[in-house]
């Protein structure tokens, strides 16, 4: 069990993770795209989208903090480990409390107005159940353990999933952590996998190359495309 | 326009509109057949790339003129340098989680069907059975208040008029003038599509760079599989535009027919306009002067600024420059013959919507004279009087300002200057319908000649298809460069039977130069008669005479 959960899953995750983004580029170009449901609810989408973007990049960032910057180099700047926790207990449930706020107030504008609920598919539905439970329970399993040093996961998650990138996990420093981040983790990897399959894809085409290109575009007619192109996904003909 | 004073940049090509606003009926065909033809698709329901507004009236969506609300187009900043309305690079991103000035579902319209089943399926009973309307965006019965031209003919005017941005700043400065009483009022159409501008700040503000301007014919179109749907475009566009399509979350918007057009083929809209006031031809433009035009400060000299970057195509100068910029011979004619190009630069009396919005649009309108005419009659004298015309364009009861707030920033100059040649022309081809011997006059007090005034009234009265819509194809654009890529080393990249799959595949058919599957006679008609000579030649001394 534990060899499946922390020594197989994380690479599953992975390989979905990378080859479902590449499938979905190849195949999926047209269904990209961040669906926005703006055009039917404006009011409170203008507060609790940018509530939660912000909020759940934040949170981004302290899980990459938390899990790459190993322990020494902190030590090394002289931050100890009781600044540290309580730099990462008040920044993450900060964070935490944004993300869920806003995901809380977007859930509830998607029950609660009828376009919005209409165009929710099944798809969506699942994500959101797992995107929040991975909030929740991240949310849960930090503060369950605050207090004192709290619990120091930069002693065994963290460099277990160091482990994962030379390949060999070290699933034994796993075994011993507290239930609630098991479950975090496990939630969390299969959140992951999902990216590339849900909506959440729009995560990866954030346009930051905007800022580099010139403001008006031309292009060319491709030569090779006078006549008619082969049918693709979500250009298939319709009806006869 | 200066012949060959300046120094000419890059020339490029457009396909560009102008209607004839006198002539419109507000019969809403276009409307109704370009939405038959592309936006009849679920998520597309609201959508109309082609509407006819009544004027005065808010428009569609409603109130999309006030740009202090909606963020459309340019403005200038502090140093004088274009920046979108809607804000910059690093604002765009910054909030880029949501959009505050995105036009709602319900400041275009809920559209709606009609629950025709109930009709068939209801039960027996005493009342006649109903199909009450069904939201397309819900599913559920809903009330019907507003439609894309709820407002048509003045309809609720009374009410809704004063809710035109138009009016509220002909106001600001004629207090008098815009009246909603019956009897009193005025009103006109105006069909709108996108503008397919020089500047277009849709493009500007697309954060995936999905949409562009092609470089051959000038048309706006969104890539559907780079688009990731940041809605940053509908925003961006002064005009409204640029739709967003609420079921694939894409943006969408008119695109000039183009499937049409390459071939030749005017646009659904113009096919289909029961007035035939769409005209539609190449303009010759220099790529370089659009930023500077673009960025001059008085909002009132846009629509000059507008004119100078347009080409002579009659300058030889120009034509020269346009074939070194890779424009094919065929466009350049075309743009000779374009009377898109008479209507603008030559005769001037075409005007730009809303130039102050510094997207240098690229469909114009010549402003409506019919109303003034029906207003002179009515009033017992002759309407079509050179004097009595004249008189009363100032006069109007659609005042100059009101138009010229449409057409030229507030300039009353434009519209005055165009509505004066119109009234000279009726005025003269009334003398020659009479058998009169026409005043010269008449004509000289406008800036032209006879001959001139004869030309631009066949042009606006009787031209027919062929000379209202000038379209050079795109194969014949292409034509030139694909037969002689059929001959090896004139282009590097050699031969175009080469393709993937095609026939070409490198060198030649299993039996020699002339064998294999060849869709098209892809060689210059020298090679054609040489190979052929080759083939059926008896004596070996004929081919000696033969070129190699």
């Amino acid at each position: 069990m534990n060899a499946l959960l922390w020594g197989v899953l994380p690479y599953v995750a992975f390989v979905l993770l990378v080859a479902g983004t590449i499938w979905r580029f190849r195949y999926d170009k047209f269904g990209w795209t961040t669906r926005s449901s703006q055009i039917y609810e404006s009011k409170l989408l203008n507060i609790a989208s940018p509530v939660f973007h912000y909020g759940i990049l934040f949170v981004l960032v302290g899980h990459l903090v938390g899990l790459f910057v190993p322990e020494s180099w902190t030590d090394d700047i002289g931050l100890n480990e009781h600044t540290y926790h309580l730099l990462s207990l008040y920044g993450g449930t900060a964070a935490g409390v944004l993300a869920l706020a806003g995901i809380g107030l977007l859930v509830y504008r998607r029950r609660t107005k009828a376009p919005v609920f209409r165009a929710t598919t099944a798809n969506d539905k699942l994500m959101y159940l797992v995107l929040v439970a991975a909030l929740v329970l991240g949310m849960v399993a930090k503060l369950m353990h605050v207090s004192g040093e709290g619990y120091n996961y930069r002693e065994t998650i963290a460099p277990w999933s160091r482990s994962l990138f030379i390949l060999q996990p070290k699933t034994e420093l796993m075994a011993g952590v507290p239930v609630m981040y098991q479950i975090h983790a496990v939630v969390g990897m299969v959140l992951i996998a999902m990216v590339p399959f849900t909506r959440l894809v729009h995560m990866f085409s954030a346009p930051v190359q905007y800022l580099f290109r010139p403001y008006v575009v031309y292009r060319t007619r491709d030569p090779e495309q006078l006549g008619v192109r082969p049918e693709r996904r979500g250009w298939e003909r319709t009806g006869v | 326009m200066p012949r060959g004073e300046a120094t000419i940049g890059r020339v490029m090509a457009q396909i560009a509109m102008v209607m004839n606003l006198d002539k419109c009926i507000g019969c809403h065909t276009c409307s109704v057949t370009c939405k038959q033809a592309w936006t009849n698709r679920t998520g597309m329901e609201y959508v109309w790339f082609n509407n006819v507004e009544t004027r005065p009236g808010q428009g569609y969506p409603r109130r999309y003129e006030d740009q202090e609300r909606w963020r459309g187009g340019w403005e200038l900043n502090k140093r004088g340098a274009l920046k979108l309305k809607a804000g910059g690079r690093f604002r765009k991103l910054a909030g880029i989680f949501s959009n505050p000035v995105l036009p709602e579902i319900k400041d275009y319209y809920e559209p709606w069907t009609y629950d025709y089943q109930n009709l068939t399926d209801a039960p027996l009973g005493d009342d006649f059975p109903v199909a009450q309307p069904l939201s397309q965006i819900t599913g559920k019965p809903m009330k019907i208040e507003w439609s894309s031209n709820w407002d048509d003919s003045l309809a609720g005017a009374p009410e809704h008029g004063d809710l035109d941005p138009m009016v509220a700043k002909v106001r600001e400065q004629a207090a008098e003038k815009v009246k909603f009483a019956f009897e009193q009022t005025f009103m006109f159409f105006l069909p709108r599509i996108c503008e397919h501008c020089l500047n277009p700040s849709c493009v500007a503000s697309c954060p995936s760079g999905a949409m562009y301007k092609r470089a051959e014919d000038g048309i706006v179109l969104v890539d559907q599989d780079q688009c990731r749907g940041w809605r940053m475009c509908v925003t961006g566009c002064p005009y409204k535009k640029v739709y967003f399509n609420h079921r694939t979350g894409k943006a969408e918007k008119c695109h000039f027919c183009y499937p049409r057009v390459e071939v030749g083929l005017p646009t659904v809209c113009s096919e289909t306009c029961v007035g035939r006031l769409r005209y539609l031809g190449v303009m010759l433009y220099d790529a370089d002067k659009v930023t500077a035009a673009a960025s001059v400060k008085d909002e009132k000299a846009l629509y000059e600024a507008q004119l100078g970057v347009f080409l002579d195509p009659e300058d030889p100068g120009v034509q020269r420059a346009a074939e070194e910029a890779g424009i094919a011979y065929d466009w350049i004619e075309a743009a000779r013959r374009s009377p898109v190009h008479a209507l603008i630069s030559k005769y001037r009396v075409a005007l730009p919507l809303h130039p102050e919005y510094r997207t240098m649009p690229m469909v114009w309108y010549i402003p409506p004279l019919s109303p003034v005419v029906d207003a002179l009659a009515e009033t017992g004298f002759d309407g079509e009087e050179a004097g009595n015309l004249f008189g009363a364009i100032d006069t109007l009861r659609i005042p100059l300002e009101y138009l010229a707030e449409l057409f030229t920033a507030g300039d009353v100059g434009p519209v005055r200057a165009s509505l004066e040649k119109l009234a000279a022309m009726r005025s003269h081809m009334r003398a020659i319908n009479l058998g009169d011997q026409p005043d010269p006059s008449v004509a000289a007090s406008v800036g032209m000649e006879a001959t001139e005034i004869e030309a631009m009234y066949r042009l606006l009265a009787i031209a027919k298809y062929e000379e209202r819509y000038v379209i050079p194809t795109a194969a014949v654009g292409d034509a030139a460069r694909l037969e002689e890529t059929a001959l090896p080393a004139e282009l590097p990249d050699s031969c175009s039977l080469d393709f993937p799959g095609g026939p070409g595949m490198g060198g030649d058919g299993p039996f020699g130069q002339d064998s294999g599957r060849r869709h098209l006679p892809l060689v210059s008609v020298e090679n054609f008669h040489v190979l052929a000579k080759r083939q059926t030649a008896d004596e070996e001394n004929e081919l000696k005479e033969l070129p190699p």
